[in-house]
């Protein structure tokens, strides 16, 4: 059968045909369609496929390590950042291995479409010593999923796939298979001890999974997804990863005679890369989505005379996404004629909605905070991060899933006053709740203002792991009850929002104020579905 | 057969739409298609694109390189100069001429109407005006600039009219008719 899918999408429905019992992720992008993908197909053909949202990647992780220990296939899927989160659990998977197969697709965001790093998640896959896929296209995304699964199974190991947004978010006709494979049976690991990393057990896990390395070289240079053909001119060659195949080939089709060798896998396929030398490679352009792994690899690879070029060297830019145009630059043609940029115009930076509550609970903070003399507001990750631009311009940090709770914790400790703490809902139970815990036990004077439009807005108004239990939460963690404020952010409402938070930031305490409305573009969903 | 083509606007305007429609079309004659989309942060009343492939050959690269599009389809007027760099000297702007103002510092219109107008290959259409005088909502106007750009995408009248009918079949009769005159209503502006 063929369908249109976008590569998130190519990557779920490969899932399903290759008998996946339960996926586990956190919303991100370039991740997110992955999971709404399988949740659609589950509410429309009652799969029994657990799907639902995971409160952070961390949980996922090991959620989907559970569901593999049970002998079924699980996937876990979320943005690049997200294997920070997850990473204990991601590192210590490699060393119990694994029963029923799992793989972990991160999705990688060079050039920073909606991103703060541009981190390069193959580094995880080395970190970890576990095989790696990398599909050029969507129609290799499906089938690698089949094949990863089987390989998870059969080496008994996690597997890490990495995409990248240009292929995460674009169409293209993909085949899948007639029908799909069952699922597994429940079945307990054959040997349970793999599982408990007491430091004896771990030890010896752990000097198998180094016995295992040659067998993954040994996968990528005969599995068939990593392809050496030799050029005309095989004095100079070209390595691509990933979806970089397709802007060489673009171009290659006027530039002929290059060996090329295309990676859709790791470890580095050694063989391959011996055969690209004894046929006279003397120069090597590497042509990687991301950051230079593949390129500071190589080096120990090959003979120190082969002249490398990549990333590093300038002949590719050192950061963001490859394009057809730096590509094209790079294999020495020249740029197509084309017509100037207009100057004439400016940016259209992203804005929250119009009637967005994020808005009116920034207006009130806005004038409240202007009462003192130097306010610190530590801001999160999601549509309230807009906060920063125009016209708020209300917050001084944004780093990394909950750090504005302990950012704000830590700014308290320093002397800093008010140090008030701005985070969503989703964001909260993510990862902001163990750090109210942090500011609880200190009793940190700190506010922290969790807006809460009861879902996760950023991502298209996925799920929230905590809507409905907020105050509970915050009251459970140990923030007095009278202390565990509740506004509506509308203008009408402006003069009582104000008078909480001037309580709150004077109260020389932990104390919590919940902003909540329901996001504009979830409520015009519900209204639309309410009356069709 | 050969198309690259640029879907131009603000978040939330409806290219994607124009881009599903497109590409049932394409798929029913059997081409080649690849679509990359914007989704994430930038939906949010930024500016957003989407470069749609189609081709008779298999297609390899998901991104269009700069001087290679044929055309440009924006629903904004500034949106669609964000993207000249990338149109071939002779591709054609279909844009509409009604600005999305969200921003403080939008150029002077009248200029950029002129910048568009200097580009020897263009149309520009009130699209929601048209919209509403075909009797449709103004959500349509997308379909109103999908007809004007018909002529410019190789694809037949007939049977992008049809992809209309199927990508809307689900959500009723009346929205099928309402969206088919959109198109209609764009296309017969740039009629051959």
């Amino acid at each position: 059968m063929k369908h249109l899918l976008l590569g998130d999408e190519a990557i779920a429905q490969g899932a399903i045909d290759a008998g996946l019992s339960g996926v586990y992720a956190y919303p991100g992008t370039p991740s997110t369609e992955i999971t709404e993908y399988i949740q659609s197909v589950v509410s429309r053909q009652h799969s029994a496929i657990s799907c639902r949202w995971a409160t952070n990647e961390k949980t996922a992780m090991e959620g989907a390590l559970g569901m593999s220990y049970m002998g079924k296939r699980a996937l876990v899927c979320m943005k690049h950042v997200g294997m920070n989160v997850c990473a204990d659990a991601f590192m210590n998977a490699a060393i119990t291995g694994v029963n029923g197969g799992l793989i972990v697709v991160a999705a990688d965001d060079p050039s920073m479409h909606s991103s703060q790093n541009e981190q390069d998640s193959r580094f995880y896959a080395k970190f970890a010593m576990i095989p790696c896929l990398e599909p050029s296209n969507q129609q290799e995304a499906y089938d690698m999923m089949a094949y990863g699964f089987e390989l998870s199974e059969r080496l008994k190991t996690p597997i890490l796939m990495r995409v990248t947004t240009r292929m995460a978010h674009s169409r293209a006709v993909v085949e899948t298979v007639e029908t799909p494979r069952q699922q597994n049976k429940m079945s307990m690991p054959e040997d349970e001890k793999h599982f408990i990393l007491l430091p004896a057990y771990a030890k010896k896990n752990y000097a198998e999974l180094v016995d295992l390395q040659p067998a993954f070289v040994e996968e990528s240079n005969t599995a068939g997804h990593n392809r050496y053909v030799k050029g005309s001119k095989p004095e100079k060659a070209i390595l691509t990863t990933g979806i970089a195949y397709n802007y060489l080939m673009e171009n290659e089709r006027v530039n002929a005679g290059h060996s090329i060798l295309k990676i859709t896998q790791y470890p580095l396929p050694s063989a391959l890369i011996e055969q690209m030398v004894a046929d006279g490679m003397k120069e090597l352009l590497v042509m990687e989505e991301g950051q230079p792994v593949v390129e500071e690899m190589i080096c120990g690879m090959i003979p120190s005379s082969v002249i490398v070029k990549g990333r590093l060297t300038g002949d590719l830019p050192r950061m963001g996404e490859l394009t057809p145009d730096s590509v094209r630059a790079a294999l020495g043609m020249e740029a197509l004629p084309t017509r100037e940029k207009e100057a004439i115009v400016v940016g259209r930076p992203p804005a929250l909605c119009q009637g967005c509550g994020h808005r009116d609970m920034y207006a009130a903070l806005n004038e409240v905070a202007r009462e003192y003399a130097a306010p610190r507001i530590f801001g999160d990750i999601g549509c309230y991060t807009l906060g920063a631009l125009s016209p708020f311009h209300a917050i001084h940090a944004c780093v990394e899933m909950g750090a504005s709770v302990t950012m704000a914790k830590g700014a308290a400790d320093a002397g800093q006053h008010p140090a008030i703490a701005v985070i969503g809902d989703s964001t909260f139970t993510h990862s902001g709740m163990t750090g109210l815990l942090d500011c609880v036990n200190a009793n940190a004077n700190v506010v922290v203002l969790i807006s809460d439009n009861l879902t996760t807005g950023m991502t298209g108004g996925q799920d929230s792991a905590g809507t409905g239990r907020l105050e509970q939460i915050c009251c459970g963690l140990g923030v007095a009850p009278e202390h565990v404020r509740v506004v509506v952010p509308l203008p009408k409402n402006m003069e009582e929002i104000k008078n909480v938070l001037r309580e709150e930031i004077d109260y020389p305490g932990t104390s919590v104020v919940i902003a909540r409305r329901e996001c504009i573009q979830t409520l015009k969903r519900h209204l639309k579905a309410k009356k069709s | 057969m050969k198309k690259d083509i640029i879907l131009a606007g603000v978040g939330g305007q409806g290219i994607l739409s124009i881009a599903t429609v497109i590409g049932e079309a394409a798929l029913q004659e059997g081409l080649y298609l690849k679509q990359a989309e914007v989704h994430g942060m930038s939906q949010r009343g930024g500016d957003v694109q989407s470069n749609l492939r189609l081709s008779s050959e298999p297609i390899m690269s998901d991104l269009i390189a700069k001087g290679g599009a044929d055309l440009i389809i924006s629903l904004e007027p500034m949106e669609a100069l964000r993207y000249t760099e990338y149109l071939k000297p002779d591709g054609w702007i279909v844009s509409s001429c009604v600005p999305f103002l969200n921003i403080p510092n939008y150029p002077e219109l009248e200029e950029v109407l002129a910048r568009i107008k200097a580009h020897p290959n263009h149309v520009l259409l009130d699209v929601e005006a048209l919209a509403k005088e075909a009797g449709a909502p103004a959500q349509a106007a997308n379909m109103v600039l999908l007809g004007a750009a018909i002529p410019m995408l190789g694809i037949d009248h007939d049977k992008m009219v049809a992809g209309v009918a199927r990508v809307f079949a689900r959500k009723g009769e009346n929205v099928v008719k309402t969206n088919i005159a959109a198109v209609e209503a764009g296309y017969c502006k740039v009629e051959p």
